[in-house]
């Protein structure tokens, strides 16, 4: 165990590219739970998986072919809006058959195919912290902006349409929103963290939120600070990042003791 | 329009076929309109056809210019679990919160959750009432309150409007009487003023 390695500037760069992903996820998790649809962040993780597999593959950069499938996975989740839940897993279930073809057909494959589904977030470089900084830059004020619009479909669904308004454009640039940032948590930190910290946080934050702006803040906190305890833990004890953030999170949420029905 | 907010001409309406209509009336502003009728004549169908919610198969609905219509719908969400407060559903409509009854004033920063059904139910019908509209139109607003929330909506309904056109459902004929000045008894096409 080694504790030291937290203060080495070789992972500074990691660290503070996850803990910007950690502030942003819950909120993107926030407005997918509020409009039923937290189902949807696995799937644009696990499209953005297989996008960045096939981009390597393809000798293309890996952040650019995750972003690209999981846009093209936010896309169709707006025009198979009806589907619902049923589009999610048919997305979950080409992506993961996509990728472990990859995986079991291409050596270079199988190694990034673990480093994705393990969060080897001590890869991260730069480019994914230039990355990530310019899309937090961008999404924070989007998200305020949409923030009354995702809210009025859920609570008021005719609002828009008895003005003579349509609120469609603004609920599917929410999906491409979460479809970018989901897919460059997935490059960053893994499949497996990337979900947890987008699940996980806003569940605590509905059931303890005094109010929806406290809710927000709080879920930012839990994602902040799970992310931080998780990555000094995975370096100290040399273990893979995405399972401690993943355990560590599940772990927060038993400890708390969220009643089943609030789930 | 000649200060009519709402022309409504024979307006057939329905989902994959009619079924309700034809209903033809004019709404001003300042005027309660009152629809009424039995279970399935399809007063909330008609509703919904004034802003466009469901499909019109027949018949035309004129509205004046930049019209702004709030339309509060039967039912509500699921809302366990989210953490909004009543201040926080208010300001999504645009509703001011001056003029509530005391006993959800105090309570308006506290969780929608933890409010009883009927003061959910009256926090929800004030955001669309006092909502910026032209025209509100309420589908049975007396469903889920109790005896004070009634009276309050009764009271603040009868007070002087006059710069919108409400137009109400309800299969509560005390309600109808006491806050309408025109009454359409749905599926009869009979207009019945009010006193």
């Amino acid at each position: 165990m080694s504790f030291e390695l937290l203060f080495d500037p070789l992972f500074r760069v990691p660290f503070f590219t996850g803990l910007l992903l950690a502030g942003l996820l819950p909120l993107i998790g926030m407005y997918l739970r509020l409009r039923g649809e937290w189902l949807a962040a696995l799937a644009f993780a696990q499209m953005a998986s297989a996008g960045a597999l096939l981009a390597m593959v393809l000798g293309w950069p890996m952040l650019a072919g995750g972003a690209l499938a999981a846009l093209l996975a936010a896309l169709a989740k707006g025009i198979a809006a009806a589907a619902g839940a049923n589009a999610y897993a048919l997305m979950m279930l080409l992506a993961w058959g996509a990728g472990v073809l990859l995986v079991a057909n291409h050596p270079l494959a199988e190694q990034a195919g673990h480093a994705l589904f393990d969060g080897q977030l001590y890869f991260t470089g730069e480019g994914h912290l230039l990355a990530v900084g310019l899309v937090c830059a961008g999404a924070v004020p989007v998200l305020l902006r949409l923030n009354r619009p995702l809210l009025l479909a859920r609570f008021f669904p005719e609002f828009h349409q008895a003005r003579g308004l349509d609120a469609r454009p603004r609920l599917m640039l929410f999906d491409l929103l979460a479809g970018v940032v989901i897919a460059l948590a997935t490059v960053s930190i893994g499949v497996m963290a990337a979900f947890a910290l987008v699940f996980v946080p806003p569940l605590v934050a509905y059931r303890f939120g005094r109010s929806w702006r406290f809710g927000l803040g709080l879920a930012a906190l839990i994602g902040m600070g799970g992310y931080s305890l998780a990555f000094a833990l995975s370096l100290a004890f040399d273990q893979p990042f995405g399972p401690v953030c993943a355990v560590l999170l599940v772990a927060l949420i038993l400890l708390l003791g969220v009643k089943s029905d609030r789930l | 329009m000649d200060g009519i907010l709402l022309r409504v001409t024979g307006l057939m309406a329905g989902y994959a076929t009619p079924v309700a209509g034809p209903l033809t009336f004019e709404l001003r502003r300042g005027e309660i309109l009152g629809l009424a009728g039995p279970n399935g004549a399809g007063k909330s169908t008609l509703l919904k056809a004034l802003w466009g919610g469901v499909k019109v198969f027949g018949g035309r609905v004129e509205k004046a210019p930049g019209l702004a219509i709030s339309h509060q719908a039967q039912g509500f969400d699921d809302l366990r679990g989210v953490p909004l407060t009543g201040r926080e559903l208010l300001a999504l409509t645009g509703a001011a919160p001056a003029g509530l009854p005391p006993w959800l004033t105090e309570r308006l920063d506290w969780r929608l959750d933890r409010l009883s059904g009927g003061q959910l139910q009256f926090l929800r019908l004030w955001a669309c009432l006092a909502a910026p509209a032209d025209i509100v139109l309420l589908d049975e607003p007396s469903n889920n309150l109790d005896r004070a929330g009634v009276d309050y909506l009764a009271d603040w309904l009868g007070r002087a409007h006059a710069d919108q056109g409400i137009v109400i459902v309800s299969h509560d004929p005390a309600l109808i009487d006491r806050v309408c000045t025109r009454v359409i008894e749905v599926g009869v096409d009979k207009v019945v003023p009010v006193q």
